[in-house]
């Protein structure tokens, strides 16, 4: 049976050129952040490696421009190609890492609330009632102005305001499975909450949380450059895609347009990807989500 | 049941509708649907068809092609829909605006569903009115008060700004045959107009339509899968299988003597209210899937005369007493 | 009627208590604020006397009782940057904010529609998926990485609009506005269209998937059955009923435009209660901070407040209860 739901899905798939154009944009990211860095020439945050004289180089095929630049240098000579390859990594790292964070702490919370309901339903739900009435972008901002910069702290932020959603979707899937019989029939034989909630509820609540989690990996590398351009996201010293931005803001006005332009295409792109993908599961997994 | 034999007048003046050939495919991922294949039929000016079928068998999809709003997948493949001298097909989409909802008008089976809730009665009465005439705004008002009082809608000037939720079923039927009839169209498209509705004002607003067209002398389209209620209303009748039609005549005649044995199966399921309590009969099956058809008879596979020939050869409309024709190789009344 | 402020009142009463709780168990990690207070050449005994004057010294709870009671008097405290009242410099920036909000919510409402009714209608068209696509792009994209190629092609390159700052301002209503002037438009109409990008697209979204649902609709056919033409079935009957659920999110929209404003006003250094925001985060500027975090949250609740005002105006079928 799931075989031939895998098949069915890959069926479609096959016939949906957005999809397959989205998935290729993924890939061809998971293929950069894996192996680009053995592949460009320069590690930009190993000083020995810049070179001053070849600071603000124009990309290649500008007046100036050095074929071992493709995309030309910033003001300490960093090949912005280079930077967008490691930058890319923080990205998705942290994008991706946020989103299976956001999804444990949220399923489990969901079904927690789903299936003993009383008052920690209440209090669950409530807190996550207050957090959607604010934007994401605010509440992680707050929180990164309380923690400071890192990693980690954007980490944090963003699963602090990512489990919201989860949580919702699976408390009402729980609350679903749980009036039905096969549930039913397993609490009366005595099975253990713990074993009734892991086997039986669980991977029936599942599905809808693949589109969710798909289009939030998008959503949190959107986030995190927010945060790191306003400076309160990751340190100088691992830069992501969003602080490459802030780094090229202060020479735009003198016309050094590539330093934050290339780095921002980047996002779009692995953005747009990821959201291809996900309107696609979208539409195969459940039509009725919007 | 009583029934007045029609005067067999012969319509000698050219018919307000005539509908040849008409061809309405459906082009689907699972095939093509011939929802309707090949019906032809005419309507006089003041007379009353009934289009006779099981659910499923394309009857709404003539009345939608005759308005020209079939939608992809759905296209006219061929035929002809002369109104009033002009091929409605041949008509560009500005030209056939002015004919729909003014020359022919259109009533929709669910009352619930086919007024806006967003505005009220009387904003949607008087739409036809901007749409279709040049009566100045003070006068429209007072004609949709008159037409609402016509259809039997007590208080009309209070409830021209109810919105529909604040109606019952029955009511909102009226108000749909108000907006329908309010721009005085020629011809008058019913889709089941009382099928959504309760039993017990079903005869109250087919008597209300009667009388709306017999009083604009309008011509009306009745589409049913009610064959009693086509009885009581309809001057002629034709029976639909399949988008095919299988019988057509003049009402009291088709009743009394039914040729085609769908019509016969149809006519036995009404439930009649003489006391003999005869046992309802149904038709064995169910609708074939129309994508595909078998060879031959279309009804074959439920019938119970069925010879060889039926599953192999498919019969022709033929016409065996004046006005009355079916498509069936072993009729139940051969000749006159 | 009267149950239903009640009910609002008590809404709005209890999420700002929510968001002072909120804000006071965050800045509580934020570190002691003491040596924001006091001189950088103070001695032990000048910053033991600070932590004293700012109760630092009481537990927890009694901590917030007083930062609850001066909010309750209406003393939002005052900036340790501009030594003003915190309320005030939020309300004196809030015109400018206002403004692109505003103007940007306008500029994805005009746009969206027609192009959502059309993509909605009409799915299947190239041009429909041309739409979708270019949508697709506006939700993807950062809208601060926009705002700076805009700036960079309209301002630096072109030199058509100024690439940074308010323009003059006239007074309306007691409000000072700059979209009264020429130079004050020039000056907003890149910030405004910058933010506006991302509601746009979401808007485009959203109209598109409801229009598909009421085409199918039997009163849209009904209206074609009585001869309306297409813009009268679009717009008329298609696009009121595809505004309803529109509206829900219309509160969630403002907000995230509110959030965004953030980046938006840092980028052209517009003069809002973003770019103060962002600035006293920099600068550890905590009374001011609190003080956004309770008017923006405030003015969510106010603006879904007028979303169900808005319900029961478009669909006469919702009451006000």
């Amino acid at each position: 049976m799931k075989r031939f739901a895998a098949s069915e899905l890959f069926h479609s798939f096959r016939h949906n050129r957005s999809a397959m154009i989205g998935a290729a944009i993924v890939a061809m990211f998971v293929v950069m952040v894996s192996i680009g860095p053995w592949l460009v020439a320069q590690d930009p945050y190993d000083v020995a490696q810049l070179e001053l004289m070849d600071s603000f180089k124009p990309p290649v095929w500008l007046e100036g421009g050095v074929p071992q630049y493709l995309l030309g240098t910033d003001g300490q000579g960093r090949d912005v190609l280079a930077s967008i390859v490691y930058g890319s990594r923080i990205s998705l790292f942290i994008g991706f890492t946020a989103m299976l964070g956001s999804c444990v702490l949220g399923a489990a919370l969901g079904l927690l609330a789903g299936f003993y309901g009383g008052k920690l339903d209440s209090v669950i739900m409530r807190i996550a009632d207050i957090q959607l009435s604010f934007p994401s972008v605010l509440t992680a901002l707050f929180l990164m102005s309380a923690f400071g910069t890192g990693a980690d702290k954007v980490l944090i932020a963003l699963i602090s305001v990512g489990w919201v959603v989860y949580a919702r979707i699976v408390r009402g899937s729980t609350l679903r499975e749980s009036q039905k019989e096969y549930v039913q029939a397993a609490r009366v034989s005595g099975l253990p909450n713990r074993k009734i909630i892991l086997r039986h509820v669980l991977p029936n609540v599942l599905t809808p949380l693949i589109v969710v989690a798909t289009i939030q990996v998008g959503t949190f590398i959107l986030i995190e450059a927010s945060l790191s351009f306003l400076g309160v996201g990751v340190p100088i010293t691992e830069p992501s895609l969003g602080l490459l931005i802030k780094n090229g803001f202060d020479v735009l006005f003198s016309g050094l347009w590539w330093i934050s332009v290339f780095p921002g295409l980047f996002i779009m792109l692995i953005v747009f990807g990821i959201n291809l993908l996900g309107d696609f599961l979208r539409d195969e997994l459940n039509p009725r989500l919007k | 049941m009583t029934m007045t034999p029609l005067p067999s007048a012969e319509p000698t003046a050219t018919p307000l509708l005539s509908v040849t050939g008409l061809k309405t495919y459906f082009h689907t991922f699972a095939g093509v649907v011939k929802a309707v294949d090949g019906v032809s039929f005419d309507l006089a000016l003041g007379e009353i068809l009934g289009l006779v079928g099981e659910s499923g068998g394309g009857k709404s999809m003539i009345g939608f092609s005759i308005m020209g709003l079939i939608d992809p997948p759905g296209r006219i493949e061929a035929g002809e829909i002369r109104f009033e001298g002009q091929d409605l097909l041949r008509l560009d989409e500005a030209r056939m605006r002015g004919v729909r909802g003014k020359r022919i008008a259109m009533i929709f089976q669910d009352p619930m569903t086919a007024l806006n809730p967003l505005y009220t009665v009387g904003n949607q009465l008087e739409e036809m009115l901007r749409l279709h005439t040049d009566m100045p705004a003070g006068q429209r008002r007072a004609r949709c008060v008159e037409m609402l009082r016509d259809v039997g809608i007590p208080q009309p000037e209070e409830r021209l700004d109810s919105y529909p939720h604040q109606f019952s079923g029955g009511m909102r039927q009226r108000v749909v045959i108000a907006i329908a009839m309010i721009a005085g169209p020629r011809l008058l498209i019913a889709d089941e107009p009382t099928t959504a509705l309760d039993v017990t004002i079903q005869a109250q607003l087919l008597r209300l339509m009667k009388r709306q067209v017999e009083q604009t002398r309008a011509s009306l389209i009745l589409i049913t899968h009610d064959l009693a209620a086509v009885s009581q209303m309809a001057d002629k009748v034709v029976v639909l299988y399949c988008g095919r039609i299988v019988e057509r005549g003049p009402t009291a005649r088709l009743i009394r003597r039914p040729a085609h044995h769908y019509t016969r199966g149809l006519l036995d399921s009404i439930p009649h209210d003489d006391r003999s309590r005869r046992r309802l009969h149904q038709i064995p099956g169910s609708v074939p899937n129309i994508r595909a058809l078998p060879p031959g008879c279309a009804f074959a596979p439920r019938c119970s005369a069925a010879q060889p020939l039926c599953r192999e050869v498919e019969p022709v409309l033929a016409e065996f007493a004046p006005g009355h024709a079916a498509a069936c190789h072993f009729p139940l009344e051969a000749k006159l | 009627m009267f149950g239903y402020f009640t009910k609002r009142l008590i809404q709005i009463v209890v999420v700002l208590w929510a968001v002072s709780v909120l804000v006071f168990v965050m800045m509580s990690f934020t570190g002691d604020p003491t040596y924001m207070m006091v001189p950088l050449d103070a001695t032990e005994e000048q910053i033991a006397q600070a932590r004293r004057l700012l109760g630092l010294n009481d537990s927890h709870l009694v901590q917030y009782g007083h930062f609850l009671s001066s909010l309750v008097r209406g003393d939002f405290g005052r900036s340790f940057v501009f030594r003003q009242p915190a309320m005030q410099l939020i309300l004196e920036r809030l015109p400018a904010t206002l403004e692109i909000v505003i103007l940007a919510m306008a500029i994805a409402l005009v746009v969206a529609i027609p192009l959502g009714v059309y993509a909605g209608a009409s799915p299947e068209r190239a041009s429909s998926h041309a739409v979708m696509a270019g949508s697709l792009v506006g939700i993807s994209l950062p809208g601060f990485w926009l705002g700076m190629v805009l700036i960079y092609v309209f301002a630096v390159k072109l030199q058509l609009v100024p690439s940074s700052g308010r323009g003059p301002t006239q007074e309306l209503f007691g409000l000072r506005v700059s979209f009264l002037s020429w130079e004050g438009f020039r000056h907003l109409i890149l910030p405004a269209l910058t933010l506006s990008v991302g509601t746009l697209a979401i808007l485009i979204r959203i109209i598109r998937a409801e229009m598909m649902e009421v085409m199918k609709q039997d009163y849209i056919k009904f209206a074609r059955a009585k001869g309306a033409d297409r813009r009268g079935v679009l717009f008329k009957h298609g696009l009121k009923n595809a505004l309803i659920p529109l509206v829900t999110v219309f509160g969630l929209m403002m907000g995230d435009l509110i959030a965004f404003a953030t980046l938006t006003e840092t980028i052209f250094a517009w003069p809002g209660i973003g770019k103060l925001l962002v600035d006293s985060i920099y600068r550890g500027d905590r009374p001011v901070i609190v003080v956004y975090l309770m008017f923006v949250a405030f003015m969510f609740v106010v603006v879904n407040f007028v979303v169900d005002i808005l319900y029961a105006v478009i669909d006469p079928r919702i009451k006000v209860k």
